[in-house]
């Protein structure tokens, strides 16, 4: 049994109670929004970690990523024989293109890319959102920490193994989980079969 | 004080009136409907919390192109805003604000002229609507025309009752016989009047003159700038109209709690703005009526009811006497 007019008075009670509580509104340009973990907002480039491999530049579907170097000599003393190393010239992420994917950050073999939060590189002109391998490395002070791991999650690789490397060698272990847990699929294994 | 200069502070009073509190009616609307809607509402003009966001608003409407479309009535289409406008500034004149002759104008048969004015709002609807040579402010005008005729009924039906139980025509004469348990005793007359005024001045949920999804903006379709901005106006100033007249004849004017011979023209400013708060939020809450649906509510209830009241009003009356 209803009464006539509840509904109309619900009505009014919802709009009444949404004034008295805080609104939702992101008054962004005054306060910086809070970004939530791993947030995608541009690439940043650890030059010194880079070893010119290609695989971000050939992994990228839009193909954005743009790589020149040369190859250096390195003499070691007491080596029987100068050492060949690759020296990065060039290295432009074009984010005109860039779809965001983080495909390059997820095949660096060598952890010289990342993603930073920062979204406020607007141009005016489309040009100017090559970023060059300063301005990308730039964007390395912005990186964040990674975020501190899930207790409840699954514990990370390397500690599996140590914990696996330091425990006596006991059979009744299956909580280590499946053999190939311990390697994140793809990544491992593929860059074993990169050629140099 | 000479005459003149007597007419001229209530003339000034009654302008001054006309041109703040619609504004800080607006922008309560602003900032009240944006809150029940988990918004913030404007929040940059004048620095503090967009206080300044209706002024800024009248800036823009007035920089705007003044456009009359080729096809249009010009001179009718030109004078439409104003006639929606003025009845309103009239009905202020005689709306008492507190005791001792505060108003600006004190007439005997102010509740006659109020209603008489208020409802030449209709005029102005029909000649925006018929000059504009527009479809959509075709449709929206007959509407418009319909609605308000509708209403008006019960709007002077509820009025009448209270008139009867005053005994007295004037505003200021209702406000003093008023007493605290008419609020139960004319309570339908407060709700008929209240929601049939709610559609006088074309409010949501009463807005289908209006109806911005499917009449583009009804009989405001084709105004711009200037004149486009004194139907907005017309629209706020409408809203305190009715809030005043609602105020004055049902909620006892500038009887208070106390002091009522010095802060009356307080409690009937405190009264305005709740009455408009309730409109403002009655406008956050319901959608729009269907065309069937308002003119069941205006037959089929209103009407009966207001029709049940005088009935109630007189066996009281006259068992009083």
């Amino acid at each position: 049994m209803s009464i006539p007019g509840e509904g109309l008075a619900k009505g009014l009670a919802v709009t009444l109670k949404t004034m008295t509580r805080r609104s939702h509104t992101q008054q962004y340009p005054d306060v910086a929004p809070e970004l939530p973990p791993r947030s995608r907002g541009v690439i940043a480039l650890l030059a010194e970690n880079c070893t010119v491999c290609m695989l971000c530049a050939r992994e990228c579907p839009d193909w954005c990523i743009y790589i020149d170097s040369h190859k250096e000599e390195v003499a070691v003393p007491g080596a029987a024989r100068p050492r060949q190393r690759n020296v990065l010239d060039r290295f432009d992420i074009d984010f005109s293109l860039c779809m965001y994917c983080g495909i390059c950050i997820e095949v660096c073999p060598f952890d010289a890319l990342y993603w930073s939060p920062e979204f406020e590189y607007a141009e005016y002109d489309i040009r100017d959102l090559l970023h060059d391998k300063e301005h990308l490395g730039e964007w390395m002070a912005t990186v964040p920490p990674p975020p501190a791991h899930d207790p409840n999650g699954e514990p990370a690789k390397e500690e599996a193994a140590a914990r696996k490397a330091a425990a006596p060698p006991a059979t009744d272990q299956p909580s280590s989980g499946p053999p190939n847990a311990r390697r994140r699929p793809g990544s491992g294994s593929r860059t074993d079969e990169e050629p140099p | 004080m000479p005459l003149w200069l007597e007419l001229l502070v209530r003339v000034v009073g009654v302008v001054a009136a006309f041109l703040v509190l619609p504004l800080v009616v607006g922008q309560a609307e602003h900032k009240v409907m944006a809150h029940m809607q988990g918004r913030l509402g404007p929040m940059y003009a004048g620095g503090f919390h967009g206080w300044a966001q209706l002024i800024a608003d009248g800036v823009k409407f007035v920089q705007k192109e003044d456009v009359t479309p080729r096809e249009a009535d010009r001179a009718v289409f030109r004078l439409a805003p104003v006639v929606a406008l003025v009845p309103y500034l009239l009905a202020l004149l005689v709306i008492p604000l507190g005791p001792n002759d505060l108003v600006g104008q004190p007439l005997d048969i102010g509740l006659f002229f109020v209603l008489a004015v208020v409802g030449v709002g209709v005029v102005a609807v029909l000649m925006s609507a018929w000059a504009s040579a527009n479809k959509y402010s075709l449709l929206g005008g007959i509407r418009g025309a319909a609605q308000l005729l509708g209403y008006e009924l019960p709007l002077v039906l509820a009025a009448a009752s209270v008139a009867m139980a005053a005994g007295t025509l004037s505003l200021p004469g209702i406000v003093e016989a008023w007493q605290p348990w008419w609020l139960l005793w004319q309570a339908p007359a407060m709700v008929v009047f209240f929601v049939a005024g709610l559609a006088e001045i074309r409010r949501p949920p009463f807005d289908m003159p209006i109806a911005d999804s499917e009449l583009v903006f009804g009989y405001m379709t084709e105004y711009t700038g200037l004149r486009f901005a004194f139907f907005l106006l017309a629209e706020y100033v409408g809203i305190v109209v009715i809030a005043a007249l609602t105020t004055v004849l049902f909620l006892g004017g500038w009887q208070g709690p106390f002091g009522d011979e010095y802060l009356g023209w307080l409690w009937t400013l405190i009264k305005v703005f709740v009455v408009s708060f309730v409109i403002i939020w009655f406008r956050v809450t319901y959608p729009r009526l269907r065309e069937d649906q308002l003119q069941r509510l205006c037959w089929l209830v209103l009407v009966p009811v207001a029709l049940g009241q005088l009935v109630l009003t007189v066996g009281v009356k006259l068992a009083l006497a």
